[in-house]
C-alpha cells in the first residue's frame, strides 16, 4: 500500500516537473533566439506591469492556444487526427520512467529508489518507446489529407527509422562496458574511478560513441538541423493543418523530447546524478582527504547534479537548434548511413577489443 | 489481479486482431495490428520475458509497423471495395473455425505433469537480458550464427532484387 503510494508520488512528481520544465523550455528557446538574433526577444508577456523578464510568456502562449479555434479538415481523418498529438506526447513523458534522477533515499527505515522503474531491459524500454514516437508525426501527416503534412511525415517515417539504427548502435559500446542495460547500474558504474583519479563516465570510456549518440539522438527529435519533416520554410511539415492546443501538444512534445534526451545524455555518458568523488557517506577524494555529509546533504548534492546536466544539455540542443542550418535531404541520410553507422560498428569493434585486453 | 491484467490484454488483443481484418481503412488496420501487438508485448511482461517484450515493441511496433504504414501512405490505398458472400469465402471461414476447434480441444487436453518445470519456481534471473544473452552467445552459438547467416543472406537478396541495373 506504502509502496503503490510512493510509486505514485514519484510518477506525480515527475510529470508536473517534466510539464513544468517543458513550459520554461519555451522561454529559453525564445530567449535564446533573441541572443543568436541579437534582440531583446520575448518580453511583452506582462501581469499587472512585472514582466519577469518574459517569464509569463509560456503561460501567454498556453492561453492563446486553449482560445484558438480547434480544427479538424473536413476531409481528414477525424479520430487519427485526433489521436496523433496524443501519440506524439505519450512516449516522450513516458521515457523518463526509467532514468534514475537520484540515488536511494533513506527516511528512517524506509528507502526510496529515486527512480520510477529500474527495468532490466532498460535501455531498450527508451528504444522501444522513443520508437513510437514517429507515429504520432506520420499519423498527424496522414490524417490531415494536405500534401505537405503527408510529405512531411513520409519525411519523418524515413529520417526516424534510419537515425534509430544509429542510436540503437552507438549506444551498443557503453552497454558493453558496464555490462548492464539497467540505467541505475550504469550510473552507480560510473562512479567508479578509471587510474584512480578520472571518474568512470561514460564520456571518458565511450568519446567515439558519444560523439555518435548525440547527433544521432538530436536527429530523432526533429530539430533543426535535422528538421526537414518541419521544414517550415519549405513545406511546413506535418502539423500544417493543427490549430489550438492539438498544436500546442505537438510544440510541448518537442520539448519534453529535449529534456528527456538531455537528461539520457546526462545518465549514460556524464555519470548521471553522480557527484565526481562523491560517495554515500560523503567525499573521498583521490589524494586521501575525506569529507563526511549527511544523508539528506548527499542526495540533494546528487539530484541537484543530475538535474544541472541537465539543464546544460537542454540548453545545448536550444543553442544548436539556432547556430545551424537545415540539411539537405541527402546529406540527412548520407550521414546516418555512410557516417554514423559504419563508425558506430567501429566503435563497438574497438570496445570489444579494448575489453579483450583490460 | 494477475488474472485481471491477463483477461485485459488479451481481450485487447483479440478485439484489435480483429478490428485489422474488419476495418476497410488500411491505416486504420496498421494502428489496430500496433495496438495487438503492444497488448501481446504486455502478455510477455507477464511471462517474466520483459526481454522478449521490449524486442516485441522495438522490431515490430517500432520498425516494421512503421514501413507498413510507409508503404500504405505512399500507394494511397482507397477503401477496400466489399465483395458478396461466395462460396470460396464460406469454405474459408469453415476451414479456419474448424482449425481453431481442433487447437482449442487439443489444449484443453494438455495435462501439465507437476515435475515438467512449467510449474516449477522461475529461478531469479529467468527472462532477464543476461540469461538470454548467455543462453544465445554460448549455449546455442551455432544455430544462432546460422540464422544470422541466413538472415545475412536474405538481406543481401533484398538489396540486389531492389537495384535496378547492376554492374
Amino acid at each position: 500500500m506504502l509502496e503503490t503510494a510512493i510509486t505514485l508520488a514519484k510518477i506525480w512528481g515527475v510529470l508536473i516537473t517534466l510539464v513544468g520544465l517543458a513550459a520554461i523550455m519555451t522561454w529559453v528557446e525564445r530567449k535564446q533566439s533573441a541572443v543568436m538574433q541579437d534582440r531583446l526577444g520575448a518580453n511583452r508577456a506582462d501581469v499587472f506591469g512585472i514582466r519577469l523578464i518574459g517569464l509569463f510568456q509560456p503561460m501567454a502562449d498556453g492561453l492563446k492556444m486553449f482560445w484558438k479555434e480547434d480544427f479538424i479538415p473536413p476531409r481528414g481523418d477525424k479520430f487519427l487526427h485526433t489521436l496523433a498529438p496524443i501519440l506524439a506526447f505519450f512516449p516522450a513523458l513516458v521515457i523518463f520512467a526509467v532514468i534514475p534522477f537520484g540515488d536511494v533515499l533513506r527516511i528512517g527505515s524506509l528507502e526510496i529508489p529515486l527512480q520510477i522503474a529500474d527495468l532490466n531491459v532498460g535501455y531498450l524500454f527508451i528504444l522501444a518507446f522513443g520508437g513510437l514516437t514517429i507515429y504520432g508525426t506520420v499519423i498527424a501527416g496522414w490524417s490531415s489529407n494536405n500534401k505537405f503534412s503527408l510529405l512531411g511525415g513520409l519525411r519523418a517515417a524515413a529520417q526516424m527509422i534510419s537515425y534509430e539504427v544509429c542510436v540503437g548502435l552507438s549506444l551498443v559500446g557503453l552497454i558493453m562496458v558496464f555490462g548492464t542495460l539497467e540505467l541505475d547500474a550504469i550510473v552507480r558504474g560510473q562512479n567508479e574511478l578509471l587510474f584512480g583519479f578520472l571518474p568512470k563516465w561514460g564520456i571518458f570510456v565511450q568519446p567515439l560513441g558519444f560523439l555518435l549518440f548525440f547527433p544521432a539522438v538530436i536527429a530523432e527529435t526533429k530539430r533543426v538541423p535535422f528538421d526537414l519533416p518541419e521544414g517550415e520554410s519549405e513545406i511546413i511539415g506535418y502539423y500544417t493543418e493543427y490549430s489550438g492546443m492539438r498544436f500546442g501538444l505537438f510544440y510541448f512534445a518537442e520539448f519534453i523530447e529535449i529534456i528527456v534526451m538531455a537528461a539520457l545524455f546526462g545518465t549514460l555518458y556524464f555519470g548521471g546524478y553522480n557527484v565526481p568523488y562523491l560517495y554515500a557517506e560523503g567525499f573521498r577524494f583521490p589524494w586521501g582527504a575525506e569529507w563526511n555529509l549527511p544523508h539528506l546533504v548527499v542526495v540533494f548534492l546528487q539530484i541537484g547534479s543530475f538535474f544541472i546536466k541537465m539543464a546544460f544539455f537542454c540548453w545545448l540542443q536550444v543553442l544548436i537548434r539556432w547556430t545551424l542550418p537545415r540539411f539537405r535531404y541527402d546529406q540527412l541520410m548520407k550521414l546516418c548511413w555512410t557516417g554514423i553507422l559504419p563508425l558506430a560498428v567501429l566503435n563497438i569493434i574497438l570496445t570489444g577489443l579494448v575489453l579483450m585486453v583490460v | 489481479m494477475e488474472t485481471f491484467f491477463f483477461i485485459l490484454f488479451a481481450v485487447v488483443a483479440i478485439f484489435s486482431g480483429l478490428m485489422v481484418i474488419l476495418k476497410k481503412n488500411p491505416i486504420a488496420s496498421v494502428m489496430f495490428l500496433i495496438l495487438a501487438l503492444f497488448a501481446t508485448a504486455a502478455l510477455y511482461v507477464m511471462l517474466m520475458a520483459p526481454f522478449m517484450a521490449a524486442i516485441q515493441i522495438i522490431v515490430y511496433a517500432g520498425a516494421i509497423m512503421v514501413l507498413f504504414l510507409f508503404v500504405v501512405m505512399l500507394l494511397n490505398l482507397s477503401k477496400i471495395q466489399e465483395g458478396g458472400v461466395s462460396a470460396l469465402k464460406i469454405i474459408g471461414a469453415l476451414v479456419a473455425g474448424g482449425i481453431m476447434v481442433a487447437i482449442a480441444v487439443v489444449v484443453r487436453s494438455i495435462a501439465i505433469p507437476a515435475d515438467s518445470g512449467f510449474l516449477r519456481e522461475l529461478p531469479a534471473e529467468y527472462g532477464t537480458v543476461e540469461s538470454i544473452g548467455r543462453s544465445m552467445f554460448i549455449t546455442y552459438l551455432l544455430p544462432f550464427e546460422i540464422a544470422s547467416f541466413l538472415l545475412l543472406a536474405a538481406i543481401i537478396g533484398a538489396v540486389v532484387l531492389a537495384k535496378k541495373k547492376l554492374e
